[in-house]
C-alpha cells in the first residue's frame, strides 16, 4: 500500500468559459463567467485498488475522469502516471503506449457502442490501433473471441450489431473494448447506473472477476454509495468540484466525518429498516457556476461558522483518510 | 386484508399492443387492489409493465396499446374502456397522475400559477381569484419557498427538486382519491429524491389520498409503500405488506432481485445475481416466465403458468412452489 | 407519445442497421407495399426510366440529321386528322419525332439532375461534417458561406455561373461543356440543405460516448469522421437527396427554358418546352404541352417517392 500509487492527480483544476459572447459582455458589461467544474482535487490511486468518486450530478467526478484520461484538458494541476508524469494531454495523446493504459467504460449503453458498426469492428478497434493482434484477421478474430468470453458472451455474437443486445450484454461489450487494450487503468463512469439491479450484480460482479484476474485498476465514478461500498477500496466524496472527504476501506461508512457526507448517507434508503423517513437533506446543490463563498457546502451545513463563509477548508488527516472541514478541524464535531 | 371495498381495483388486466408483428401482451392477467389512504407499490424491472398497469389506469396507454380484458374499477365503477370524455373528467378529479420527468410534465409557455389555476378550474366550480388562492396554498403545501412571490415565475426558474413538488401540488389540486406516480424520483438527485417522497407522503396522507408508486427503486418502496406488488414480464410475480415481501420474499425473483442489491450496511463479497436477463415480451417462454433463470424451476414451471395463490396473510405468490399452500387461490374468473 | 412506458426495454429494431439490411427488413419493405401511392410512383418512375434507357431502340436519336425529314415537320399527333403513326406525339418543326426528342431529353433532365444532386451531396455532406466536427472558426466560416450561399437565389447564381462560361470559353466548347456547367451550377446551389443537416446531426453524434472511446484508442480525426459518424449520418441524406432530384429536375428545366441551360443541340425537356412555346400560338400546341406532360410525371413520381421515405423512415411516425 506504501509502494507509488498508479495514478496520482494533484491540484486539478477544469474550469469551463461560459461567459456571454464577446460583443454582449461589452455592450451589457457583463463579466466572464466561469464554471469551475472541478476546482482543486488531488488523490491517489493505488495499483489494484478500486477508487470510487461519488457525489452527486454537478460535483464533477466525471470531469476528473476525463481529465485523467485526456479527453479534456486541465486547466491547472499535474498528473502522474506509473510515476511518470503525463499532464500536458498533447504530448500523451502522442505517447500511444500510455494512452493504451488507461481506458474507459462509459454510462450509456445506447450511446457507447457505433450503431453502425458489428461488435467485431468495435472490439477490435483497440486491437487494432495497438496492433495487439498481429496483422492477420484470423489473429484479430480470435482475440475477440477471447474477449467476448471473458465478459460472458458467445464469440459468435461478433457478427451481430449492438441494437440486437440488451443494456447489460452492451456494457460487457464495452468492458471487452476497453480490455481490448490491454489496459492497467479503467475508469468507469457510472456504469451500472443505467441498468436494472438484478443486471447491475451481474455487471459488478464481472468487474470484479475481471480486476482480479488481469490485476486492473479502477477509478469508479458513482452517485449510488451502496454499488461504491461493494466495490471501493477507497473513496472520494465530492461537493461542488472539491474533495471534501476521502476514507479507505469502510471508514466512509462506519465513521464518516464532513457533514455532507453524513447527510448524503442519510438519505440512502435502505432495505433494512422499512418505513424509516430518511432525514432529507435541506436545500438545493448550488450552481457551478457561481458557488457560494468560502466552503462550498456553508449554506446547507448545520455546523457552519464565519469561517466557514470566507475561508475554503483544506483536507487534513483523519484515521483512515482526510476530510475538508473546519468543523472537524476544530473540533466542533 | 382490506376489509372494506378497495379503492382501486384491477382484476385480470390483459394490454396488448397489436403490431405488424403479431399481439405483445404487455399486461397479463394482472389483479391489484388499493385500499383508501393506501400506498401500493409496483415494482420491477424495464420491461416488466409496471409503468402500463399505471398507463392503464388512467387511460393513457401510448398507442396502440389498449385494454384486452379483465376490469379497472374506482370505488366499484368501471373505468377500463370510458370514452375519452369521460376519462378527461377522471383524470384530476379523481384520479392525479405524477410522471418521471419534472421537465416535461409542465408547459414551459405557461407560469405554475396559470397551470395550477387552469387544472383547479377545470375540475372544481371556482372563481379565478379562489382558485388562485387555492394554488398558493398548494405551493406552500408542498413547500416552494417564497411561494407567493414566485407563483407566476415559470418552470425554467425552477430547480427540477422543486419543479417535481410543483407537479405534485398539480396532481393533487383537484383532490383526486388517488394518485398514480410513474418513477417520481428517478430523474433526481439522490438527496432530492428523500425530500420529494417526503413531500408526496406527507401530502397523500393530509389529503387522504392513496397512492401508486410505480417504481424499480426497491429502496423508495422500503420507505414509502404498505405494500408491494413486484411484476415480471407483464405478469404478477408476488404481492404482499412491504415488510414481509423484502424480509421473507418467497417468490424466487423476488428473493434474488433483493439479493442483488447492494446494501449499504454491510459489504459482501459477492452480490446475488440472477442469470440471463428479463425476455423480451416477444420472447416470452411457455409456462411460469421466470422458470429459464430460475434456481429452483421444476418441469411443471416449463409447461404451466402458476397461478396466484396465498402464501401468508395478505402475501401472494404466483409460483409452482407454493402449489399445496392453505388458503385458496384467487379466483381467475373474478 | 405519452410520458408512461420506457422506451429502452424496446429498442427500435431497425436502428443500427445497414441500409440494405433495412431495406430488406420488413418494416420499410411493408411500407412500400401497403402505400399506394409509392406503389403508383415508383411504377410510374421505373416506366420513365426504361423508356429512357430504352430510348435508341424504340426510335431514332432525333438529332442525327440523316434520319430527320425537313418535309415531315410540324404534323400534329398520330389521333387527330394529319397525323400518322410514324410520329405518335406529331412531330416539330425541323421533321423530328415529338416522342423521341421527349425521350432524349428526359435522359439529359435526369442526367443533370442525379449528377447535380450527387455533386451537392458529396459537397454539403463534406462541408457539414467538417463544419459539426471541428467547431469554431471553422463552423463558423462554414455556415457563412452557406448563409451567403442561402442569400443568392438558385437560379441567379446558375445565371451567373452559366454567364460567365458563355463568356469564358468559346462557342463550340461552351456547348458540349453546357451539362457539366449546369450540373455544377445546381449542385452548387443546393449543398447547403445537405451541409445544414450533416452538420447538425454530426455535432450530436460527436458528443455520444462511442466516440470518445475511439479517441481514447488514438484514432485519428478523419478516421473517426469517416468511419464512425459518417455512417451514422447519412440517414436524413438519403431522403433529402429524393427530394433534392425532383428539384434539380426542375431547376434544369426552368434554367433551359430561360434559354441558359441546355442548348436545341441536346435539348433537355426544358428546352423542348421554351422551343415548341414559340410555336403554341400557331397552333401547334403538341411541340410544348406533351414534353411539359412529361416533366410534370418525372418531377411527380420522384417527388411522390421521396415524400414516401421521408415518413417511412421517420422513427417519430411509426
Amino acid at each position: 500500500m506504501m509502494d507509488a500509487p498508479l495514478v496520482a492527480v494533484t491540484g486539478l483544476k477544469r474550469y469551463f468559459d461560459v461567459s456571454a459572447p464577446w460583443l454582449s459582455r461589452l455592450l451589457e458589461r457583463k463579466s466572464r463567467r466561469l464554471l469551475k467544474a472541478v476546482d482543486g482535487v488531488s488523490f491517489r490511486v493505488a495499483r489494484g485498488q478500486t477508487f470510487s468518486l461519488v457525489g452527486e450530478s454537478g460535483c464533477g467526478k466525471s470531469t476528473v475522469a476525463k481529465c485523467i484520461l485526456g479527453l479534456h484538458g486541465m486547466t491547472e494541476g499535474t498528473l502522474t502516471f506509473d510515476g511518470r508524469e503525463i499532464t500536458d494531454t498533447a504530448s500523451r495523446a502522442a505517447m500511444a503506449p500510455i494512452r493504451r493504459r488507461l481506458q474507459m467504460i462509459f454510462q450509456d449503453p445506447y450511446a457507447s457502442l457505433n450503431p453502425r458498426w458489428k461488435v467485431r469492428s468495435i472490439v477490435a478497434e483497440p486491437l487494432r490501433a495497438f496492433r495487439q493482434g498481429g496483422q492477420s484477421g484470423g489473429g484479430v478474430r480470435a482475440q475477440v473471441g477471447d474477449l467476448l468470453r471473458s465478459v460472458g458472451l458467445t464469440p459468435a455474437d461478433a457478427d451481430r450489431y449492438p441494437h440486437e443486445f440488451s443494456g447489460g450484454q452492451r456494457q460487457r461489450i464495452s468492458i471487452a473494448r476497453a480490455l481490448a487494450a490491454r489496459p492497467d487503468f479503467i475508469a468507469c463512469d457510472e456504469p451500472t447506473s443505467a441498468l436494472d439491479v438484478s443486471v447491475q450484480a451481474q455487471i459488478l460482479n464481472l468487474m470484479r472477476d475481471l480486476q482480479r484476474e488481469f490485476q486492473l485498476t479502477y477509478l469508479l465514478i458513482s452517485h449510488n454509495l451502496a454499488v461504491v461500498r461493494h466495490m471501493s477500496d477507497s473513496i472520494g466524496v465530492m461537493y461542488l468540484g472539491r474533495l471534501v472527504e476521502v476514507r479507505h476501506g469502510d471508514a466512509l461508512f462506519t465513521d464518516p466525518r464532513h457533514p455532507y457526507t453524513q447527510m448524503l448517507l442519510h438519505t440512502i434508503p435502505s432495505l433494512d429498516v422499512i418505513g424509516q423517513q430518511r432525514t432529507p437533506l435541506a436545500g438545493e446543490v448550488p450552481s457551478p457556476i457561481n458557488p457560494p463563498t468560502g466552503c462550498h457546502f456553508h449554506p446547507r451545513c448545520p455546523h457552519v461558522n464565519a469561517r466557514c463563509r470566507e475561508e475554503s477548508p483544506v483536507l487534513r488527516a483523519v484515521p483512515a483518510g482526510e476530510v475538508a472541514c473546519h468543523a472537524v478541524q476544530e473540533g466542533r464535531i | 386484508m382490506v376489509h372494506q371495498p378497495p379503492l382501486l381495483e384491477i382484476r385480470n388486466l390483459r394490454v396488448e399492443f397489436p403490431t405488424r408483428r403479431g399481439t405483445l401482451v404487455a399486461i397479463d392477467d394482472v389483479s391489484l387492489q388499493i385500499g383508501e389512504g393506501e400506498v401500493l407499490g409496483v415494482v420491477g424491472e424495464s420491461g416488466a409493465g409496471k409503468s402500463i398497469t399505471g398507463a392503464a389506469v388512467i387511460g393513457l396507454l401510448p398507442e396502440p396499446g389498449r385494454i384486452a380484458g379483465g376490469e379497472i374499477r374506482l370505488n366499484g365503477r368501471r373505468i377500463d374502456g370510458l370514452p375519452e370524455e369521460a376519462l378527461r373528467r377522471i383524470r384530476g378529479k379523481e384520479v392525479g397522475a405524477i410522471f418521471q420527468d419534472p421537465l416535461t410534465s409542465l408547459n414551459p409557455l405557461y407560469s405554475i400559477a396559470a397551470q395550477l389555476v387552469e387544472t383547479i378550474r377545470t375540475h372544481l366550480d371556482l372563481r379565478p381569484q379562489d382558485a388562485r388562492r387555492r394554488a398558493l396554498d398548494l405551493l406552500k403545501e408542498v413547500g416552494i419557498p417564497a411561494a407567493e412571490d414566485r407563483m407566476d415565475g415559470y418552470p425554467h426558474e425552477f430547480s427540477g427538486g422543486m419543479r417535481q413538488r410543483i407537479v405534485i401540488a398539480l396532481a393533487l389540486a383537484a383532490h383526486p382519491k388517488l394518485v398514480i406516480a410513474d418513477e417520481p424520483t428517478t430523474a433526481l438527485d439522490v438527496s432530492i429524491q428523500a425530500q420529494i417522497i417526503a413531500v408526496l407522503k406527507r401530502l397523500c396522507r393530509d389529503h387522504h389520498a392513496s397512492v401508486m408508486l410505480i417504481t424499480h427503486d426497491m429502496g423508495v418502496i422500503a420507505e414509502a409503500a404498505d405494500r408491494v406488488a413486484v411484476m415480471y414480464a407483464g405478469r404478477l410475480a408476488e404481492t404482499g405488506p412491504v415488510a414481509d415481501v423484502i424480509r421473507r420474499a418467497q417468490h424466487p425473483y423476488t428473493h434474488g432481485l433483493m439479493g442483488s442489491i447492494p446494501q449499504l450496511t454491510a459489504r459482501t463479497d459477492r452480490l446475488v445475481q440472477i442469470e440471463g436477463a428479463m425476455p423480451r415480451l416477444t420472447e416470452l417462454p411457455a409456462g411460469c416466465a421466470f422458470h429459464p433463470r430460475c434456481p429452483r424451476a421444476m418441469d411443471r414451471c416449463r409447461a404451466d403458468r402458476p397461478p396466484v395463490v396465498s402464501a401468508a396473510t395478505g402475501h401472494q405468490v404466483a409460483c409452482w412452489l407454493f402449489e399445496d399452500a392453505a388458503a385458496p387461490a384467487e379466483r381467475r374468473d373474478g | 407519445m405519452t410520458a408512461f412506458g420506457s422506451a429502452a426495454a424496446h429498442p427500435d429494431p431497425t436502428q443500427g442497421q445497414t441500409l440494405r439490411r433495412r431495406l430488406a427488413d420488413s418494416d420499410l419493405w411493408y411500407s412500400f407495399r401497403t402505400s399506394p401511392v409509392a406503389l403508383g410512383a415508383a411504377v410510374m418512375a421505373l416506366l420513365i426510366l426504361t423508356a429512357v434507357v430504352c430510348a435508341p431502340w424504340l426510335t431514332h436519336d432525333p438529332f442525327d440529321l440523316t434520319v430527320v425529314d425537313i418535309m415531315d415537320a410540324s404534323k400534329p399527333p398520330a389521333w387527330m386528322a394529319d397525323g400518322t403513326w410514324q410520329y405518335p406525339l406529331g412531330s416539330d418543326d425541323q421533321g423530328r419525332s415529338v416522342l423521341a426528342t421527349i425521350l432524349y431529353g428526359t435522359r439529359l433532365s435526369l442526367i443533370v439532375g442525379v449528377l447535380s444532386v450527387l455533386f451537392a451531396v458529396i459537397l454539403g455532406v463534406g462541408l457539414g461534417l467538417v463544419a459539426g466536427f471541428a467547431g469554431g472558426l471553422v463552423d463558423m466560416v462554414i455556415m457563412r458561406l452557406a448563409d451567403i450561399q442561402l442569400s443568392f437565389p438558385a437560379i441567379l447564381v446558375a445565371l451567373l455561373i452559366d454567364g460567365i462560361a458563355r463568356v469564358a470559353l468559346p462557342h463550340e466548347l461552351h456547348e458540349r461543356l453546357a451539362v457539366f456547367v449546369l450540373i455544377f451550377a445546381i449542385g452548387i446551389s443546393s449543398w447547403v440543405h445537405y451541409a445544414r443537416t450533416v452538420r447538425a446531426s454530426t455535432m450530436v453524434e460527436r458528443q455520444k460516448e462511442y466516440v470518445q472511446a475511439a479517441w481514447l484508442v488514438g484514432t485519428p480525426a478523419s478516421s473517426i469522421l469517416l468511419r464512425h459518424i459518417l455512417p451514422n449520418v447519412l440517414g436524413p441524406v438519403l431522403v433529402l437527396g429524393t427530394l433534392g432530384l425532383a428539384a434539380a429536375i426542375i431547376s434544369e428545366a426552368t434554367l433551359s427554358f430561360l434559354g441558359v441551360g441546355l442548348p436545341p443541340t441536346q435539348p433537355s425537356l426544358g428546352t423542348l418546352i421554351r422551343i415548341g412555346n414559340e410555336f403554341l400560338f400557331s397552333g401547334q400546341w403538341w411541340m410544348t404541352i406533351f414534353p411539359g406532360i412529361a416533366l410534370v410525371l418525372v418531377a411527380l413520381s420522384v417527388n411522390l417517392l421521396g415524400d414516401w421515405l421521408r415518413d417511412a423512415l421517420n422513427p417519430k411516425l411509426r
